[in-house]
């Protein structure tokens, strides 16, 4: 299992998400923060959620995985 | 090994490549002594991993009142006034920004295609009826970005006529104190000016609707805050066209790749990784902090080059090569951290379109003039071009 979890207090708005992994990441129309689209994404999108975390520049994002 | 500190400014290699003493220090040097224009000494950082970290790192502070002058007229720079939330830390620094980043969304700005494309068919109209050959930077890189912003604020294009070059001069290293004063305070007054005629007769735009329920922002904070997206949008976008016309000019056989609209995504993105507009940034250490090996003393001044980090080869093979279908993500030519560029998305919006627009128009665009005559913008703290003429088969 994976699990994606958003910190909107941190969000910065950058947008780097939504334009990295758009199946798994939007922004809200009103305050452009990170809306999680989905919380635990399969196998196969795993990699992309992986690199939406890391190109995240406020660190709003984390993935936790479990064996 | 030199302990020698570089001295900012250094000269850009070339119109595509960084000072070539940054770009030396991938060789085994990440981190060397910088002594800023103000005489006062801090460092220099050029790993794509260590920039980041620096950009991420909450001991590093933003707070301009902190930091080394990049101007040589030296002394310590006051703190940023209300509203000027690209020289805060959060809290401050976050309570301004969540006012506007549902305002630049990546899904905001691709709306906004259709009235790019409107805008530069009319610039082409104007400069196929100009007829070769012509200035770009004139006719297509500056007025833009320029019309854009002023747009979607809301201020009216007689700011531009006014104000558009001065905003864009406010970014000469040689400046007096005075004269940069004198630019500012012309420039504050008109702004202030339009706040208040939009807190008596509200428009459909970002100001007006700052205006009507913008937290209780201040006429003061308005001001600030529409001064420095006006100044970040105008000069910005208008280089990366400017420059990226005559780095595509430079390598034609990858011009295809850029009108293609599979791959203009990626084209613009290695553009960005490639050519270094912004040198650097400063972040000051709020306490000791280790940097690669090195100390850095709280009060000290680091600055990380954006454009080496972007042509790190332990996240891009080759990096020196432009390759408009490489993979290019994780390059930090918008920054990192929490103030990591808030229009970025704007910018691709614009590049995705005009780039594509005028190879499509003109596909037998070519310097009009030698490479090494295009006068370069090596006095300006945001690089690219001055002017770029160009020519083309009618």
């Amino acid at each position: 299992m994976a699990e994606i979890r958003a910190d909107r207090e941190v969000c910065v708005g950058a947008g780097m998400c939504a334009l990295t992994a758009p199946e798994l990441f939007d922004q809200d129309d009103e305050d452009g923060r990170v809306v999680v689209l989905v919380t635990r994404p399969e196998a196969e999108l795993r990699e992309r959620a992986r690199e939406a975390v890391r190109l995240c520049p406020s660190g709003a994002l984390s993935l936790s995985e479990e064996a | 090994m030199t302990t020698e500190p570089l001295t900012f400014p250094l000269a850009n290699a070339g119109p595509f490549d960084p000072p070539s003493e940054l770009m030396a220090m991938r060789e085994g040097r990440p981190i060397a002594p910088l002594r800023l224009p103000d005489g006062r000494l801090g460092w220099v950082v050029v790993r794509r991993a260590t920039v980041r970290s620096v950009l991420a790192d909450p001991r590093f502070s933003a707070r301009q009142e902190l930091r080394g002058n990049l101007s040589p007229s030296g002394g310590s720079l006051p703190p940023a006034p209300p509203g000027m939330f690209i020289g805060m830390d959060p809290p401050d620094h976050t309570h301004y920004r969540h006012l506007l980043t549902g305002q630049f969304t990546v899904r905001r700005m691709r709306q906004l295609t259709a009235r790019i494309e409107q805008l530069a068919e009319e610039h082409l109209d104007r400069m196929a009826a100009a007829g070769p050959p012509v200035d770009l930077v004139a006719t297509y890189a500056r007025p833009i970005p320029a019309m854009v912003i002023c747009e979607l604020l809301g201020v009216p294009d007689e700011f531009r006529e006014r104000f558009g070059q001065q905003v864009a001069e406010l970014s000469r290293q040689d400046a007096t104190p005075e004269e940069q004063q004198r630019t500012l305070v012309g420039i504050l007054t008109y702004l202030g000016e339009l706040v208040r005629e939009k807190r008596s007769t509200p428009t459909d735009d970002l100001l007006g609707g700052l205006v009507v329920d913008g937290a209780g922002l201040t006429d003061e904070e308005l001001t600030n805050l529409a001064f420095m997206l006006l100044g970040a949008g105008l000069d910005t976008t208008a280089n990366m066209l400017g420059l990226g016309t005559l780095a595509l000019l430079a390598h034609p056989e990858q011009i295809p790749v850029i009108t293609n609209p599979d791959t203009v995504d990626n084209a613009v993105e290695e553009l960005l990784r490639y050519l270094a507009i912004v040198p650097g940034t400063l972040r000051t250490a709020l306490e000791d902090v280790e940097v690669e090996g090195v100390t850095v003393r709280a009060g000290e001044t680091v600055m990380v080059s954006l454009p080496v980090a972007n042509r790190d080869p332990e996240r891009f093979a080759d990096p020196d090569t432009l390759d408009l279908t490489r993979q290019t993500s994780g390059h930090v030519a918008f920054g990192h951290g929490v103030h990591q560029c808030l229009g970025q998305q704007l910018a691709r919006v614009e590049m995705r379109v005009a780039f594509p627009a005028l190879f499509r128009r003109f596909p037998t665009l070519r310097l009009a003039v030698p490479q090494e005559e295009v006068p370069l913008r090596d006095e300006m703290l945001i690089f690219g071009v001055h002017r770029l003429p160009v020519t083309w088969e009618d």
